[in-house]
């Protein structure tokens, strides 16, 4: 953690992110200095500390199994970029 | 004078007595954004015709009603546009249903008016993050309003609304309050349904009110609070009458001034005015004693891992399919996401979601997340030893004044440094609320400063209380810009 290392490439196709090579340049510089602060982590013994997901500890939230009313499909679709015969339009993802 | 420039507890009485309407008030706040918003920015859109349809059968019996509240560009509002001061979602998109705050403060009467400028998906604290517009502090114009909802701020502090609604993940609703001379509250997490709020980091969200006094925030907490099914961390708790707290008096309160705030780095004038709200507090009798959270040096980080871990989840949903933007020509479906994201983020936001991705990637997941949650684990600690001692922690709300628009653009870690006292009560899901306590004078414009109070989880009472008694016996908030 002390040095860190990244891969801005791989972390920009991870994030789904087309980045230009001017953008790669400058985030990766400034996101290691933002890397390099987060070492103050390293000023306390950790280890045996449990960690905190949420600040309320709520868990096993259900609500009575009984059906509600959504979206209609028209709403839903409304804000679509693309839209076909009710339903989203996207890319191909199944090969032929 | 313009109605414009009142608060709710005023503009009810007159309303109650017939004196005016809520039609009056819409008006004369159309008539204020016409004037000033060219300027302040602190509005991206206000539709006064639906706010006038409103006003016409608002019941004027009801807690908040016929009063027009200016709401952040991430909360929906059906049928209104609902932006996140992003390219992403500026095109076209209409929000198709009430956010759970939305539906509460129209339960209580109040008119939803016109959507505040932000920084994009609420990251940052200066609103220069928004692709969609400059927003100006009220105060001096060539200076940041601060942020995320610096739209909401600079509207109520700048007398283009009566009050707003903004978000606070780190400090979002009380710096850019602090910034323009505003009371901002960011409530306990889970008082305040999120639903319909666009999730920037869930743990740490919270809506809150930004008013002109302390009453009406109270006023405005009456409905917002309450459980909301849609959102499975709203608590299941009864309501309180907030405004009971109100004008109750502070003698015997134990404030607590923790001694890792008060070091290097605060701006002498704010230190100075932070230290004679102290006395002022303390001739009210309140009795102030030093306090420790040692895990102060960490937050920043902690937050920094954790926030943008969360967003870079969060955003995952905009993939240029269901709505927001899409990319034309895509080559297949990778292509789609790639290209649509790159267009449609700004570049704190690309910064986020990459920081966020990278801390959550293998390998780094137990040496950056985890750490972080840990880390979370002890300042949450900080804030439950400290109030076996005191009922409210005191510190400035910023370190550092509003600074001048493009002054720290290409030094995010600049602005990440100034949310050190606003962060940590996200982390720690508390109250805290920011109160005017006086001016610095930078370049020859005086410059409003923010004072927190920081409560114990569920006890907004205490801090409304002791922010009214700290409130009535100055007279900042009564100076306009």
């Amino acid at each position: 953690m002390s040095q860190p290392t990244l891969d801005i490439h791989k972390i920009a196709r991870l994030s789904r992110l087309a980045l230009t090579e001017e953008e790669a340049t400058r985030f990766e510089s400034q996101l290691g200095k933002v890397l390099e602060y987060m070492s103050a982590l390293e000023h306390h013994d950790l280890s045996a500390v449990e960690p905190t997901q949420h600040a309320m500890p709520i868990y096993d939230v259900w609500r009575e199994d009984e059906s509600r009313s959504g979206f209609t499909a028209e709403e839903a679709l409304a804000n679509a970029p693309r839209q076909s015969s009710g339903q989203f339009l996207m890319p191909r993802v199944v090969e032929e | 004078m313009s109605l414009a420039t009142e608060t709710i507890v005023s503009l009810r009485k007159r309303l109650l007595s017939k004196e005016i309407t809520s039609a009056d008030i819409v008006r004369d706040l159309a008539q204020a954004i016409e004037k000033k918003n060219p300027t302040i920015g602190a509005y991206l859109s206000v539709d006064t015709e639906a706010a006038l349809k409103e006003a016409a059968c608002a019941d004027v019996s009801q807690p908040l009603g016929g009063i027009p509240i200016a709401i952040k560009d991430n909360i929906n509002v059906l049928g209104q546009p609902c932006t996140c001061g992003s390219k992403m979602l500026a095109e076209n998109y209409t929000s198709p249903y009430n956010a759970g705050s939305i539906n509460r403060l129209r339960e209580g009467g109040a008119i939803p008016m016109g959507r505040a400028n932000m920084d994009e998906f609420a990251m940052g604290s200066s609103t220069e993050n928004s692709a969609l517009g400059v927003t100006r502090n009220p105060w001096d114009h060539e200076r940041i309003p601060g942020g995320s909802s610096g739209g909401s701020a600079a509207a109520v502090g700048g007398d283009l609304a009566i009050a707003a609604l903004g978000s606070d993940t780190g400090g979002s609703i009380r710096q850019p309050a602090a910034y323009c001379g505003c009371v901002g509250l960011k409530p306990t997490y889970g008082s305040v349904s999120r639903y319909g709020l666009v999730a920037f980091a869930s743990s740490l969200d919270q809506i809150g009110p930004i008013t002109k006094t302390v009453e009406d925030a109270a006023l405005v907490l009456n409905h917002l609070c309450g459980k909301d099914q849609r959102d499975s961390t709203s608590l299941d708790i009864s309501v309180p009458d907030f405004t009971a707290s109100i004008g109750q008096e502070i003698k015997g309160l134990r404030i607590g001034l923790p001694k890792e705030y008060f070091i290097a780095g605060i701006h002498a004038g704010i230190s100075a005015a932070v230290h004679q709200a102290v006395k002022q507090l303390e001739s009210l009798g309140a009795i102030i004693e030093e306090i420790s959270l040692p895990h102060t040096d960490v937050g920043i980080a902690t937050y920094y891992i954790l926030a943008p871990a969360e967003a870079s989840a969060n955003l995952s949903r905009f993939d240029g399919v269901r709505y927001g933007h899409r990319a034309e020509n895509p080559v297949d479906v990778l292509d789609l996401y790639m290209k649509s994201r790159a267009e449609g983020f700004g570049p704190e936001v690309k910064r986020r979601i990459l920081l966020g991705t990278y801390v959550l990637s293998s390998g780094y997941y137990d040496a950056y997340y985890i750490k972080a949650q840990r880390a979370r684990t002890l300042i949450r600690q900080d804030f439950t030893e400290a109030f076996k001692k005191v009922d409210i922690i005191l510190s400035p709300t910023s370190p550092v004044p509003p600074f001048k628009l493009g002054e720290h653009q290409d030094d995010p870690l600049a602005h990440y440094l100034a949310d050190t006292f606003t962060i940590p009560p996200n982390l720690a899901g508390l109250p805290a609320l920011s109160v005017p306590c006086g001016f610095v004078n930078e370049g020859g414009k005086d410059l409003p400063v923010g004072l927190q109070f920081v409560g114990k989880a569920l006890d907004e009472a205490t801090l409304l209380r002791v922010g009214h008694a700290y409130e009535q016996s100055t007279e900042w908030h009564l100076r306009k810009p």
